[in-house]
């Protein structure tokens, strides 16, 4: 199939149908309203089903019920509408539904702005609500990979049966770029969904009951555990992520989605400066590619992580690095962009990040 | 021996916790014998809340998903999207749907989802312990308003089948009662007529069943009953507000 110039919002779109996604649910929030808008258009011409819910809180709990009569669904917001999705989200989490969601970032806290941000990194790889569990996310850094990545993230949610979210930002929600859809199918190994609920006619009569209610403390620990052992089995299986010219690398630079973008360009102004400067980009944010660091931290002088927020996957990275290496943090907040510049300032602030 | 009274095979054999002389009980029988009757049962897929009916989900014998607080309409909706052949209902008392839930009832009514909903009205936050109600009587006892609920400052009890009428697309709203024989007569034909509508594709249908509540009332089953004829039905009046086939 050709390459199409797409919008980063309709280009994650059109990978959820791509996907096998029929049925969407959500609430109008800046800046992603190319998702709804185009799901509003498209899903119609398949068969498929596009709600426009009362709340984000409607929405999330639709994708609830939707999940649970076993279809591929999607919800989409921005940092506010997320925000108010938490509750639900733990819930799907805890009743063990597949679902997958996207967070195209804006600044905050509160009504915030709708520049691009990264400050939902907490929320998006800590749960977000409340109780015991986890999401899987996954952060792409330009529309090719948005658009493997959703497709991805439906195969993920499937076998994890588990929400799985999409964390972009207003700037790859906004921007163009050419993206190739191809046939895409749901992995073959994928587990049946014998647990949705579609009327007792199609189980032999036996009830399907989705929920999260554990009276019990002992039977509600054994829940937790069993969702914890899911959630050990992805961090085994299903870290991603990506190291730039890290070979020879003094100082490696630590970032995701659109920073790393701009991480990416300062690696190269380092380099033509002469320092031995890599990237490391996480795509996965949980679970988070600690291994990563093992292959970099014996050449390593220093990290230098960047983000779009006051720091938050430093912690992260502190986590990985374990006190081994020093570690710098370069952050714009409130929907400013850091420039390739102001990253190498900062890299030269490091250990290895002068010229020798 | 002949069988002259057997339970709805709509019922599992799991013991129901609910209080003694409170009616959810009766209102769980007339909905499970009329899912059997319209023989939909095996694709019946119900909507728990969260309140007294919580564990609703091991008395029916049927799938079901257990919503979070008040959303059990915005579940239905997303499970009905995707099974429109199916049929599915909504099983909400007063907190959950009058309160929390206000948002998710007024726009499942608004996009006349084609879904069924019970609402089960007793006046006050049964499973909690007793509090307040959006639906509490003016001078109602309760643990949050010990004085009786006042007007001024707590407000007046909120009429949902009234408020739910004046909504276009719905398509029948109706209160009913099940604290006498004829009474629970009527209510169990209004539950049938309102799946029927939904079997009739003819968009949202609504049910609101007073019903009893001994334990926070402070009062025996057989004054329970005596006090939804006395004190509930001036406030609630039963009848039907809205229906498409132009019954009443």
């Amino acid at each position: 199939m050709a390459r199409i110039l797409m919008k980063g919002n309709e280009a994650i779109a059109a990978a959820a149908i791509n996907a096998g996604c029929r049925h969407f649910f959500g609430y109008p929030i800046t800046p992603q309203n190319e998702i709804p808008e185009y799901m509003s258009r498209e899903l119609p011409k398949i068969g498929g089903v596009y709600v426009q819910a009362e709340s984000e809180v409607a929405a999330i709990n639709m994708i609830y019920g939707a999940a649970g009569a076993g279809a591929r669904v999607l919800t989409t917001s921005s940092s506010p509408g997320i925000s108010l999705m938490q509750e639900g989200i733990s819930y799907i989490a805890g009743a063990q539904l597949p679902c997958v969601l996207v967070n195209v970032m804006r600044g905050g806290p509160g009504l915030g702005g709708i520049q691009p941000s990264q400050a939902d990194y907490f929320q998006a790889t800590r749960g977000g609500g409340h109780g015991d569990y986890r999401v899987l996310v996954l952060a792409p850094a330009n529309l090719q990979e948005a658009v493997e990545l959703t497709e991805l993230a439906f195969d993920l949610a499937d076998r994890y049966r588990n929400p799985v979210m999409l964390l972009a930002d207003a700037m790859i929600g906004q921007l163009m770029e050419p993206v190739e859809l191809t046939p895409c199918t749901p992995a073959p190994d994928l587990p049946p969904k014998d647990w949705a609920t579609t009327g007792t006619v199609h189980s032999g009569g036996r009830r399907r009951v989705i929920n999260s209610l554990y009276l019990d403390a002992n039977d509600l620990e054994r829940h937790v555990l069993g969702l914890y052992a899911k959630y050990a089995a992805a961090e085994q299986r299903e870290v991603r992520y990506e190291l730039v010219q890290c070979d020879d690398a003094d100082v490696v630079l630590v970032a995701y989605g659109t920073t790393s973008r701009i991480a990416r360009s300062a690696v190269e102004k380092c380099r033509r400066l002469g320092l031995r400067v890599g990237l490391l980009r996480p795509i996965t944010l949980y679970p988070f590619p600690t291994v990563a660091f093992e292959q970099v931290i014996p050449r390593a002088k220093s990290f230098l992580v960047v983000e779009m927020s006051m720091g938050q996957m430093v912690d992260d990275v502190k986590i990985a690095v374990a006190g081994r290496r020093p570690i710098g943090f370069y952050g714009r907040s409130g929907g400013v962009v850091p420039s390739p510049g102001e990253v190498v300032k900062a890299v030269q602030q490091l250990p290895g990040g002068q010229v020798a | 021996m002949k069988v002259v009274y057997e339970k709805s095979r709509g019922l599992t054999d799991t013991p129901m916790h609910y209080c003694p002389g409170c009616t959810h009980g009766i209102i769980h029988k007339l909905i499970a014998e009329t899912l059997v009757e319209l023989d939909v049962l095996g694709r019946t897929v119900m909507v728990c809340p969260v309140g007294c009916a919580v564990f609703a989900y091991d008395y029916f014998n049927c799938d079901s998903q257990e919503a979070a607080h008040g959303r059990a309409p915005a579940v239905a909706t997303g499970i009905k999207r995707v099974l429109p052949d199916n049929v599915v209902f909504a099983y909400q008392g007063d907190g959950d749907l009058a309160s929390i839930g206000m948002a998710e009832i007024v726009h499942a009514a608004m996009r006349g989802e084609n879904i069924t909903v019970i609402f089960v009205n007793n006046a006050i936050y049964g499973m909690t312990g007793g509090q307040m109600a959006p639906t509490t009587l003016l001078g109602q006892p309760t643990t949050t308003s010990p004085a009786g609920r006042a007007r001024v400052g707590q407000g007046a009890p909120l009429r949902v089948c009234e408020m739910l009428a004046t909504i276009d697309a719905t398509a029948y709203i109706t209160r009913v009662s099940v604290h006498t024989i004829p009474r629970l007569n009527g209510a169990k034909r209004a539950i049938k007529k309102a799946f029927q509508m939904q079997l009739d594709r003819k968009g949202f249908a609504l049910v609101e069943v007073l019903s009893t509540c001994p334990t926070n009332w402070g009062l025996t089953p057989v004054d329970a009953l005596r006090w939804v004829e006395q004190n509930m039905i001036p406030v609630y009046p039963l009848g039907v507000f809205k229906d498409v086939d132009g019954g009443s």
